[in-house]
């Protein structure tokens, strides 16, 4: 029941606002077959207000018109009104906790930039320009720029087959993520990865891990050693070049380079011990399922 | 090695205790950790240590009322399921 009506709900924005926020049509619009250059104002604006309750009754009071017994309109409406009010506590409740604007930002993807990004991450090696790409102080869309992190590749390979596989590895994200968190935070390290980033980096990971999994399901031991030397390289390489435009100080700025306060090694430390960790960790998740 | 989510509950707890139990003028003053000596430099390099003097001083702070709730909360379930 809650995804027809919130695919309905993005649809009835656009027509029932006089004037639809530029907000709207990045994140619900379908453009993958677009030109990029008529992106010209359909930027990501961090306002974006989600809740809208006004819009769902006009919405709601299309789709009555096709009943002509008026019990069942009034039922209809009656229960549409109370869809609506427990869908705004839900979301009033979660947005207390996580702010949703941010979440929307890393699942605003389309078919191109994902085949493009699975592409890098399988192989790095030829990709020429990791700089992710600004507009006015807000990080692009992931539709926009192919370096920009997003949750829908981690989300659709992240590893869900068994169970108690699942919780390990949830449980090593987690603990990975804090990790990284804490050794930023002890370093003093003002980068602009949020948390969401952090999440987002660490979850690339499952494509190497699902890929190394069926290599060795279906090609045996030697298969699952060459795909996990393969993956860990690209992956290895992947993560290093990402983090590196965040983390370390840009040599190209001037002379003002205050902007990192620990020692630069430290900074080369971290890249490096995160990008180390990658496929350790994959290996240690994955082996027992290919013996 | 197979972890589950209650032992990562469980390793948070522990080390969350472990923090909290660090007394002030006993312990952190005598190994120089202490409050007061944590202001020194003003500058945008606070470096290391003075931040997790920090860390552990807010963590102190901030963890000491949820811990008592949820240390009583752990003894009772453990006391009746084992």
């Amino acid at each position: 029941m809650d995804l027809p009506h919130h695919g309905y709900r993005a649809t009835a924005k656009p027509r029932a606002r006089a004037a639809p926020p530029t907000g709207d049509s990045v994140l619900f619009e379908d453009t993958s077959s677009a030109a990029p250059g008529l992106n010209s104002q359909g930027y990501y604006t961090p306002g974006y207000n989600m809740g809208a309750p006004s819009n769902d009754m006009q919405g709601g009071a299309n789709v009555n018109n096709m009943f002509t017994d008026p019990m069942a309109n009034a039922a209809m409406m009656y229960g549409s009104s109370l869809a609506n009010q427990g869908k705004d506590i839900v979301h009033k409740e979660i947005g207390r906790f996580m702010s949703v604007n941010k979440l929307k930002y890393f699942f605003a993807v389309d078919t191109k930039y994902v085949l493009k990004k699975l592409m890098i991450l399988m192989f790095p090696y030829t990709h020429q320009d990791w700089e992710v790409r600004y507009h006015r102080d807000t990080p692009l869309t992931p539709r926009q720029d192919v370096n920009a992190p997003d949750l829908y590749i981690p989300c659709k390979f992240s590893p869900e087959v068994l169970g108690l596989c699942a919780s390990t590895a949830l449980v090593w994200v987690i603990i990975e993520v804090l990790v990284m968190l804490l050794s930023l935070y002890l370093l003093t390290v003002h980068s602009d990865l949020s948390t969401f980033d952090l999440v987002a980096y660490s979850g690339y990971k499952y494509v190497g891990m699902i890929f190394t999994v069926l290599c060795g399901l279906l090609f045996g031991s030697d298969g699952y050693y060459v795909a996990l030397a393969w993956s860990s390289c690209a992956l290895m390489f992947f993560i290093v070049r990402s983090l590196k435009m965040k983390i370390l100080p840009s040599i190209s700025s001037d002379s003002m380079g205050m902007g990192s306060s620990a020692k630069p090694q430290l900074r080369l430390y971290i890249t490096v011990a995160t990008a180390v960790f990658q496929p350790i960790i994959i290996y240690w998740l994955t082996s027992h399922l290919v013996r | 090695m197979a972890f589950t989510l209650y032992s990562l509950i469980q390793a948070a707890i522990l080390c969350v205790n472990a923090v909290a139990v660090l007394h002030e003028e006993r312990f952190l003053s005598k190994i120089g950790w202490g409050v007061d000596q944590s202001v020194g430099g003003f500058g945008d390099e606070p470096g290391i240590k003075v931040q997790m003097m920090n860390l552990i001083r807010s963590v102190r702070t901030v963890m000491r009322v949820p811990l008592i709730a949820v240390n009583s909360v752990c003894i009772v379930l453990l006391l009746l399921f084992g």
